[in-house]
């Protein structure tokens, strides 16, 4: 078996008498689609923010590429290749698509104007935006300018995932993806994840919609009370032994069980 | 995206054949107001401007020459130079979705400082002047400080601020005046914004030079840098910013300390103006830089505005309180006008606000 391209042991993060996740392991393949479940408060959404630095786990280490990674903020996550679109999108409702895609990693212009006044260069990134927007089938968008906060959830959703794509050189992790979308929508969404595990790129995708997840997903995580129970096949189980392992209705067999 | 995909899932058979097209609710004929609210959304110093010209037109249709001179169009200007400098310094911070209610007193104490320190100490004005920058930079550091690390709401922190900085002015400067003769045999260098430059009637201070370029600058730094942009993101969704890779906490602390700079910078325009170093001067810039902006368009809420905008607001002010002076009314009257406009301003802003819905 190759190695796992991103791998985590042993993470705890408490928070004052909660403990959000507790000695959590986490492996994720190069090139698969790892879809995270788990019941409301088992942790997924604390372990991906310990992935993407958004929270610094208590105890615990993660390692990317064999290397120990040592995230304090989202920023240092992204610079090592991890992109992350969040339930939530994280995008600024009044500012336009373009800057949305840009935040935090904008271009200067090239010369005095951008060394010294800090010029951006708002038409590379208007340019870039528009190519990767349409690249992922998203140009129902006429115009790259218009403020994030006139979309529909299916846009912006479209706008989230496409920064994540065009950036993210490692891994991109998805949270939720799916759930604020209609039918057709949800449908675009899960032949965009396809479409990007079919450059090679290696997702972690939490959801709680089994359909999706064993309709996509290569292996499952399963995350109950604040560590991984177990790692299942989808063509070996079931939706309802899946959903009963998470609740804790049914124990998973032993060859699956997590160290 | 391959768009004829077999459906994975049994429901989604019911999507083949159904409509491909984008969902579209584009009526043809747009009527006026709409058009007007959704330019309103795209320029939001538009409204402040539109007022400008015409409360400009109304005052010009009722005093004639006497208003539309050289000599009072600029007047305006100089007596609206000190607001727009603070305004500026609060422009900043409401766009973070802040409120900064210790600009005056940072004004004033700035001013104190860089006279006293001539004049106590004997140190040389320039020296004293960067020492009132430093007093005025420092103290909006403890602001941002406070604001962005110690997570204390921004309206409970300036407020503080407000009352200790000024009562730090009143028992530093021990109530005493710097006399305007005085500073100009000694220190010239602390009055240079009171300095004119005569165009024919037009009188312009380096004062009312120093607010436009500033305006200007500032203006520049949050449309077309990195920085403007985050403080923007900031004032929109500080958690959503934070998530997208924007350096929260050091942007909002400069935030602060700029606009704590800006406050220094108005406390050396401050003593142009008026001629001396007075520790009760400048009481009412507070509430005046707060009005200019809320008039001026920008969202008390975060993340919508433009500073242009706080510079009509501040003209528009400017225009009423001298216009209505001329005409020989009661002064009561501009403040009851002003209270109307900046409700006026507000429901204009959630108006404006619905286009997104």
């Amino acid at each position: 078996m190759a190695e796992p391209i991103l791998t985590a042991r042993g993470l705890v993060k408490r928070y004052g008498r909660v403990t959000a996740l507790d000695h959590a392991d986490f492996d994720l393949m190069p090139g698969e689609i790892l879809a995270v479940i788990g019941d409301n408060g088992a942790g997924k959404s604390s372990l991906i923010k310990a992935i993407s630095g958004a929270i610094t786990p208590d105890e615990g280490e993660i390692r990317l590429e064999g290397a120990q990674i040592n995230f304090t903020s989202p920023m240092q996550a992204r610079d090592a290749g991890i992109e992350t679109v969040y339930q939530n999108l994280a995008l600024s409702p009044a500012l336009s698509i373009a800057d949305n895609m840009f935040m935090g990693r904008e271009l200067r212009m090239k010369g005095v104007m951008g060394n010294v006044f800090g010029k951006l260069d708002k038409a590379a990134m208007a340019k870039f935006a528009r190519a990767k927007l349409s690249e992922l089938g998203l140009m129902t968008i006429q115009n790259i300018h218009q403020a994030v906060e006139t979309l529909s959830g299916g846009q912006r959703q479209g706008v989230a995932v496409a920064r994540a794509a065009a950036f993210g050189s490692k891994v991109i992790i998805l949270d939720e993806p799916t759930a604020a979308l209609g039918v057709k929508e949800s449908r675009k969404v899960l032949d965009l994840i396809q479409d990007v595990r079919s450059r090679g790129m290696p997702i972690v995708l939490i959801s709680h919609n089994m359909p999706h997840v064993f309709e996509v997903a290569d292996r499952i995580h399963v995350h109950r009370l604040g560590r991984r129970l177990c790692v299942v096949d989808p063509k070996d189980y079931t939706m309802s032994d899946a959903v009963a392992f998470m609740t804790g209705a049914k124990q998973p067999p032993q060859d699956v069980l997590a160290a | 995206m391959a768009e004829a995909k077999s459906p994975a899932q049994e429901f989604e058979k019911g999507l083949t054949g159904s409509s491909t097209d984008v969902a579209s609710f584009e009526r043809e004929g747009k009527t006026f107001i709409e058009r007007a609210q959704h330019a309103l959304h795209s320029n939001p110093a538009l409204v402040p401007l539109i007022v400008l010209m015409l409360s400009l037109g109304l005052f010009g249709a009722l005093l004639g020459s006497k208003f539309f001179s050289a000599f009072t169009l600029t007047l305006i200007l100089q007596q609206v130079a000190i607001t727009g400098i603070v305004g500026a310094a609060q422009t900043l911070v409401v766009i973070t979705a802040g409120i900064e209610l210790s600009v005056g007193a940072i004004m004033v104490f700035s001013s104190v400082v860089m006279g006293q320190f001539t004049f106590r100490y004997g140190i040389p004005a320039p020296i004293s002047i960067l020492c009132g920058f430093a007093v005025g930079g420092g103290i909006g550091w403890i602001n941002g400080f406070l604001v962005a690390r110690v997570k204390l709401p921004p309206f409970i922190v300036t407020l503080g601020m407000w009352q200790i900085v000024l009562a730090a002015n009143f028992l530093y400067s021990r109530n005493e005046t710097i006399r305007s003769q005085d500073i100009e045999a000694q220190a010239p260098l602390l009055q240079l914004f009171g300095a004119q430059l005569k165009i024919g009637g037009a009188v312009f201070t380096l004062g009312v030079i120093a607010m436009v370029v500033l305006v200007f600058v500032l203006n520049y730094a949050l449309t077309q840098t990195a920085w403007g942009r985050h403080v923007y993101a900031i004032g929109d969704d500080p958690e959503a910013a934070k998530l997208a890779g924007v350096k929260v906490q050091k942007t909002l602390m400069s935030v602060y300390t700029v606009s704590g700079l800006i406050c220094a910078l108005a406390g050396w325009v401050l003593i142009g103006r008026i001629g001396s170093v007075s520790p009760t001067a400048g009481q009412f810039a507070n509430i005046e830089s707060i009005t200019a902006v809320v008039i001026g368009g920008i969202s008390l809420f975060g993340g919508r505005g433009s500073i242009l905008g706080m510079l009509f607001g501040a003209l528009i002010v400017g225009v009423f309180a001298l216009g209505l002076r001329l005409l020989g009314t009661d002064p009561q009257w501009t403040y009851l006008l002003i209270g109307l406009l900046i409700i006026f301003a507000v429901a204009i802003d959630q108006w404006i606000r619905k286009v997104a819905g």
